[in-house]
C-alpha cells in the first residue's frame, strides 16, 4: 500500500479516459451546446462519473472475488489474456457502434450511456494491473481485506477521470469550440489498444 | 484503416463545413436506359481554372449492365464526430453506389485516383437480400451506426420496403434497420435530426409498380405513396405517421435542417392530383409530436394539347412535377427543382413556415425545352437532381429522373444534361454560362455528388 506508483497508474488511466472525447467530455460540450446551459454541461459530469465508476467497480470486485476464491497467479494469467482478446475483440469490432443513447438523452441515458463505453473499453479489466499489487499485495490479502484498496482505487480512478472530463468539457464549452475535434481529436481508441495488449503482456509473467 | 486524425473533410457543425474549399470534382452517377451497356460512375471537373472545367475526365463503368444507377453516398462523413457514437479516424473515401434496378451494391475507392475510381467490392443483389431481406436499394446515408441505405422493395421485390445497415469499412450487409416498423409499407427516402434522435423516412411505392413506369390507375387512384413516417433514431421504432391526405401522391426528397438543434425539415410532393401542381411542405415539432404544413405550392402551366405527352393530353397543362429539393447548408435557401416546367426555383427559407421566392431559372421543360446560354439549343428533360455546393455558392443539377419515367413525360427521349448555376450571397440565381456538361446517347445523368461532401451528404451534432 505504501508504493504510490499503483495509486498513480489509477489517476493516469482515469485521466486518459477524461482527455478521450469518446469517454464524456464531448458528449457534455454536445448537451450543453443543444439545451443553451452551461449548468447541463455540470449537471452531466455526474452520471458520465457514475456509470464509468460502475463499470470499473464491477469489474474490480469480479477480480478481487476471483482473487480471495482462487489462486491469484490463475486470476493474474487470466486478467492477462482477457486483456490481451479485449485488445484484439476492440480491433476487430473497431466499426460495430450500435446506438442505444442519442442528444435527447436525460441523465439516466447519459449514465447508462457511460457504463457501456467504459464497458466496452475494457476500463476496468485495465484497472486490474494497477488494483492487483494493492488489493492482494505479496500475492495475499491484507488484514483489512481486499476490498478497502479496491475501492479507494475505483474512488480515485474516477475522481481522475471526472476532473479532467470536467476541465475540458468547461474549456471547450466556454473558449475553444468543437471546431477543435478537427485537428486535435488523435486517435486514442489505437493508443488504448495498445495498452490493453500491452498491459495483458505484462500481466503474463508475473 | 484506421486514421490518426479525423478526415480533414469532417466538420462538427454545418457553419464550420461551410468554410471547406470549393469542390474541383463532382461524381455523377449515369445510366444507359436500354440496359445494354453497363452503367458509369462519371467524374466531371468542375473546377472554374482547369482546362477541361465542365467536361467528363473520369468514367468507371460497372462490371454489368442494367443495374439503373440512381443514388449514392460516402462510406463515413461528419456525422462520425458525434459524441454518443464516436467514430472519426476513418476516411472518407469510398462511394457507395446501388444499381436501384439490379439492387447490386458497388463500392468504389476514390483514393487512388480520384479522377477514376476503382471498384473495389461488388455486393451481389441475392446477398443484399439474404442479409437485410431488402431489394432495390436507393438513398444512401453516412450516418452514427455506419452505412444506412433506403430501399424501396423486401426481399421478393415486394413491400414493405425498409432501410438496412451496412459496415462502413468492411461493407458488410448488417441486416434490416428497423426493429418495430409499426403501420409502415411504402419507402422511398430516409434522413434523420441527429440532435432530435429522430429518422424520418417518405414514401413512393413497390417496385412493381414503378419499374415499368408510373401506372396512371393508381396515380389517379391515390395508390402511390402519400405519408411520412417518424421513427426513434436509436430505439429503431416507428413512432408516427403522417398522411397527406389522398389528394397528394409521392411523398420524396427529405430535407432536414442541417442544423441539429433545429426540429424541422421540407419534403417535396410530386403531385396534387386536384390541380396537378407540386408542394412544398414543412415538417416540425408541435410540442411532442411532429407536424406538417404545406409552405410552397407550384401550379401547373396551362398547355396546347398537342404540345404534350399522352399522358397529360387531357389535362391540358403542363405539371411542375417537383421531384427533388435541396436545402443549403445554412438552412437559408431552399432549391426546387421542376422536372415538368423546367424551372429551378430557389426560396429564402430563413423562416421555414413563410418560403419567399428569391430566384428562378429555366432550362429544358416538356413543354418550353428552354436553351442553355452557352448555345446548346433546344434541351429535353428538365431540373432534376439537386445539388449544392457547402459554402452555397455553386448549384449543379441534372435531368433524368428514371429510366421507365423517362419517356412517360419526354416521350422523343432524354439527352443527358448537367448544368450550374451560381448563386449571390443574398439570394439570386444565374446560369454559368461557362457550365454545361453533354452525355453521349448511351447514358443519363441522375445524382451529383460532390467532392469532400455535398449539402445532402453529411449530417452533424453541433450547431
Amino acid at each position: 500500500m505504501s508504493e504510490i506508483w499503483p495509486w498513480l497508474m489509477l489517476a493516469g488511466l482515469g485521466a486518459f479516459h477524461g482527455l478521450n472525447p469518446a469517454m464524456g467530455w464531448l458528449f457534455s460540450v454536445a448537451l450543453g451546446l443543444h439545451r443553451g446551459s452551461r449548468r447541463v454541461v455540470w449537471l452531466s459530469l455526474l452520471p458520465i462519473g457514475l456509470g464509468h465508476a460502475l463499470s470499473v467497480a464491477s469489474v474490480a470486485l469480479l477480480f478481487v472475488l476471483a482473487g480471495t476464491l482462487i489462486d491469484g497467479t490463475i486470476v493474474r494469467i487470466a486478467a492477462g489474456i482477457t486483456l490481451i482478446a479485449w485488445a484484439i475483440y476492440r480491433w476487430h469490432f473497431r466499426s460495430r457502434h450500435r446506438v442505444r443513447v442519442g442528444l435527447k438523452t436525460g441523465l439516466m441515458g447519459l449514465g447508462l450511456w457511460s457504463f457501456l463505453m467504459a464497458t466496452a473499453h475494457g476500463a476496468g479489466l485495465m484497472l486490474w494491473p494497477a488494483l492487483m499489487p494493492l488489493c492482494f499485495p505479496s500475492g495475499r490479502a491484507p488484514d483489512s481485506g481486499p476490498l478497502l484498496p479496491a475501492v479507494l482505487g475505483v474512488g480515485v480512478h474516477t475522481l481522475a477521470i471526472v476532473a479532467v472530463t470536467a476541465t475540458i468539457a468547461i474549456t471547450v464549452y466556454e473558449w475553444i469550440g468543437v471546431e477543435i475535434l478537427r485537428r486535435a481529436w488523435i486517435n486514442l481508441d489505437a493508443i488504448w489498444m495498445l495498452a490493453l495488449a500491452t498491459a495483458g503482456l505484462c500481466l503474463l509473467p508475473g | 484503416m484506421a486514421t490518426w486524425t479525423p478526415d480533414p473533410s469532417f466538420y462538427p457543425s454545418p457553419r464550420m463545413a461551410m468554410k471547406a474549399a470549393p469542390e474541383k470534382l463532382a461524381y455523377v452517377a449515369a445510366f444507359d436506359p436500354a440496359r445494354t451497356v453497363p452503367d458509369e460512375i462519371d467524374v466531371i471537373d468542375v473546377d472554374p481554372a482547369s482546362q477541361r472545367y465542365s467536361s467528363i475526365i473520369g468514367k468507371t463503368a460497372m462490371p454489368n449492365a442494367g443495374d439503373e444507377l440512381h443514388h449514392f453516398g460516402w462510406n463515413a462523413c461528419s456525422s462520425t464526430l458525434c459524441p454518443n457514437a464516436p467514430h472519426p479516424h476513418i476516411e472518407r473515401r469510398y462511394l457507395v453506389v446501388p444499381g436501384l434496378r439490379s439492387s447490386r451494391i458497388h463500392i468504389l475507392d476514390t483514393k487512388p485516383d480520384p479522377r477514376k475510381p476503382e471498384i473495389v467490392k461488388v455486393i451481389e443483389p441475392a446477398e443484399v437480400a439474404e442479409r437485410a431481406g431488402y431489394t432495390r436499394p436507393h438513398t444512401v446515408h453516412c450516418g452514427p451506426e455506419g452505412i444506412y441505405v433506403a430501399a424501396l422493395g423486401n426481399h421478393e421485390g415486394k413491400g414493405p420496403g425498409g432501410i438496412f445497415l451496412m459496415d462502413h469499412e468492411s461493407f458488410d450487409v448488417r441486416g434490416q434497420w428497423e426493429m418495430d416498423r409499426g403501420p409502415q409499407h411504402f419507402a422511398y427516402d430516409a434522413w434523420w435530426h441527429l440532435g432530435h434522435d429522430t429518422m424520418v423516412t417518405s414514401e413512393w411505392g413497390t417496385p412493381d409498380t414503378f419499374e415499368n413506369g408510373l401506372i396512371p390507375e393508381m396515380l389517379l387512384g391515390a395508390k402511390y405513396g402519400r405519408r411520412l413516417h417518424f421513427w426513434d433514431l436509436h430505439k429503431r421504432k416507428h413512432v408516427q405517421t403522417i398522411d397527406f391526405g389522398d389528394k397528394y401522391q409521392l411523398v420524396f426528397e427529405l430535407r432536414p435542417a442541417h442544423d441539429p438543434t433545429k426540429a424541422y425539415g421540407f419534403v417535396n410532393c410530386v403531385v396534387s392530383l386536384e390541380d396537378l401542381s407540386s408542394s412544398i411542405w414543412t415538417w416540425y415539432r408541435d410540442g411532442d409530436k411532429w407536424a406538417v404544413k404545406k409552405v410552397i405550392e407550384i401550379p401547373a402551366e396551362p398547355a396546347k394539347e398537342e404540345d404534350l405527352p399522352p399522358v397529360l393530353k387531357g389535362f391540358k397543362a403542363c405539371p411542375p412535377l417537383v421531384t427533388d429539393i435541396d436545402l443549403s447548408m445554412d438552412d437559408k435557401f431552399l432549391y426546387v427543382a421542376c422536372w415538368g416546367t423546367g424551372d429551378l426555383q430557389q426560396y429564402d427559407v430563413s423562416d421555414p413556415m413563410n418560403p419567399k421566392l428569391t430566384g428562378k431559372v429555366r432550362i429544358g421543360g416538356i413543354v418550353s425545352r428552354t436553351t442553355h446560354p452557352s448555345g446548346s439549343g433546344m434541351l429535353s428533360g428538365g431540373p432534376q437532381m439537386v445539388e449544392i455546393s457547402r459554402d452555397g455558392r455553386r448549384v449543379y443539377f441534372t435531368n433524368s429522373l428514371y429510366g421507365a419515367i423517362d419517356p412517360q413525360f419526354y416521350p422523343d427521349g432524354i439527352d443527358g444534361w448537367m448544368v450550374k448555376l451560381d448563386v449571390a450571397p443574398s439570394g439570386g440565381i444565374a446560369f454559368d454560362p461557362k457550365f454545361f456538361v453533354k452525355w453521349p446517347k448511351s447514358h443519363r445523368p441522375h445524382q451529383v455528388r460532390l467532392e469532400g461532401g455535398d449539402c445532402s451528404s453529411d449530417s452533424y451534432c453541433y450547431p
